[in-house]
């Protein structure tokens, strides 16, 4: 299962109940909510008090705030503005916390698997514990209150990272898409543009918050996503059998091994039928988890701040070249 | 401002997103917004989202008394409907209560509904459990009250069977409050 789902997230939007939302707060204003919410983090015995790092946005240089958007700790508008704006982060990535994104408080859990409930329950119980100290906006009939109406009641976002590339093949993607939002649901691309997306990567979240419990919108998630599953596996292995299709599998690997250029648009294809190839068992002698942790470490801003300095775009698709020659010999 | 790929249009929906290290920053039409897989209303959890809803918003209310829109301030924290209406950003948290009645039709369209049925606030429920036990012992007092009148009244009335039982269940009720 964990092999077509690649990540698992909730999102979980929160207010302080005595500040105005972050559109109504200037620099110092902010400032002052980051840190009520920091010391509250810090004292809140929680799983992310004890280890956890603080980041703040007008400290980051352009290329660490953008590898925080291609890790999926932050997003493109969190970075956009840097006032009054910080990362909460604990050591090992799972658990985050973005203040005064579009909310006071956007807490993300992470996993690596397919289990949306354990994700929950994690996210569920720091958020327990931080209301006891900070006390968020809360109306009985709304439910938690946000800046933006379309999060109003529980505030959460669950989604699933999918890797369908059998589906977008085939073109069945578009036809699915179009029926999700019937069910509450919503589908996009993890990387690049919204209707192609790069590597067969997608997004499937909820999109209704109001009127549905955590728990419903988490079952009705996992039970699409268990579907789409299913479906893109099914779909490979019809695929798989072809010999044209065990040909471009593997060359992609023979690229990948061997170029000493490569675009990261054209990395993440080649990654992505590799990917299918060793699912499909036609590639064998690559690890799963090698190819996930490349599809990570060959993004642009990332591949900066790994090596800590400044690289021109020809520059990095020569060392983007050499990681993956490196990494898949 | 005029659609950044068309130069047609009227923008009306702000993308934010980052494309192979850079960070990008768009005002779209909803034509081309859509033709480059931001459409949806519900196109996703950041600002694309805000402003998909907030262009909702705007169209939604279109026809609304700008005189009256304007008039009316949330006390808390200064935002106008106006204000709401136009950036699709909620000042605070009175905002709600203050333009119910104009925000409600938009939520309904937005969820299908306006019942929240999930997780209540722990501190939230922690505080109406508290002001319930006040209330409680309010009325408790008062029923006290009631009955001491009662006892004035009897005594006055010289009905002194009547007047030892109150005292007895004022005296009942004063102890088990202590």
């Amino acid at each position: 299962m964990s092999k077509v789902v690649m990540q698992t997230r909730i999102r979980l939007a929160r207010n302080l109940k005595k500040y105005p939302f972050p559109c109504r707060l200037n620099t110092a204003g902010k400032t002052e909510v980051a840190e009520i919410i920091i010391d509250a983090v810090k004292n809140s015995n929680s799983p992310l008090s004890k280890e956890l790092d603080v980041l703040y946005v007008k400290d980051l240089t352009e290329a660490q705030r953008i590898s925080l958007v291609e890790q999926h700790l932050a997003s493109p508008e969190f970075i956009s503005d840097s006032a009054g704006r910080a990362l909460i982060l604990s050591k090992d990535r799972t658990m985050s916390i973005m203040l005064n994104e579009e909310d006071h408080i956007r807490l993300q859990v992470l996993r690596k698997d397919f289990n949306l409930k354990e994700a929950y329950d994690t996210a569920d119980k720091l958020d327990t514990l931080l209301d006891e100290n900070l006390e968020f906006a809360f109306d009985e009939k709304l439910g938690y209150l946000t800046q933006c109406p379309t999060n109003l009641g529980t505030g959460m976002r669950a989604s699933v990272m999918l890797h369908l590339p059998a589906l977008k093949s085939s073109k069945a993607i578009s036809r699915i898409a179009g029926n999700l939002s019937k069910l509450g649901l919503t589908i996009r691309g993890a990387y690049g543009e919204g209707t192609e997306p790069e590597g067969a990567m997608y997004q499937l979240s909820n999109q209704v918050t109001l009127g549905i419990s955590e728990e419903a919108a988490v079952e009705n998630l996992k039970n699409i996503a268990q579907q789409l599953v299913s479906q893109e596996l099914q779909a490979q292995k019809r695929m798989s059998e072809s010999l044209d299709t065990q040909d471009k599998l593997w060359r992609s690997l023979g690229i990948l091994r061997t170029a000493k250029l490569i675009s990261c648009k054209e990395a993440l294809e080649l990654l992505s039928n590799v990917r299918f190839g060793i699912n499909s068992g036609v590639i064998d002698g690559v690890e799963l988890e090698t190819v996930d942790k490349l599809i990570e470490d060959i993004q642009p801003a990332t591949m900066m701040v790994n090596k800590n300095e400044q690289i021109s775009p020809r520059d990095r698709d020569i060392l983007r070249a050499e990681i993956l020659n490196e990494a898949l010999r | 401002m005029k659609c950044q790929k068309c130069n047609k249009n009227e923008a009306n929906t702000h993308v934010k997103r980052v494309i192979n290290g850079e960070f990008e920053e768009y005002h779209l039409c909803s034509d081309c917004a859509k033709e480059m897989g931001y459409g949806n209303a519900f196109s996703g959890f950041g600002s694309g989202f805000a402003d998909s809803f907030n262009s909702l918003f705007g169209s939604f209310f279109e026809n609304a008394l700008p005189a009256r829109t304007q008039a009316t301030r949330c006390e808390t924290c200064g935002t106008s409907y106006n204000d709401i209406a136009s950036t699709g950003m909620v000042g605070c948290a009175d905002c709600y209560e203050v333009f119910a009645d104009r925000l409600l039709p938009t939520i309904r369209r937005v969820h299908g509904n306006t019942t929240h049925c999930g997780k209540n606030s722990p501190a939230f429920r922690k505080k109406r459990l508290e002001e319930n036990k006040e209330i409680e012992v309010k009325e408790e007092v008062s029923e006290l009250d009631k009955l001491k009148a009662e006892l004035d009244e009897a005594v006055k009335n010289q009905e002194f069977e009547k007047a030892a039982m109150l005292r007895d269940e004022i005296k009942e009720k004063e102890s088990n409050n202590e």
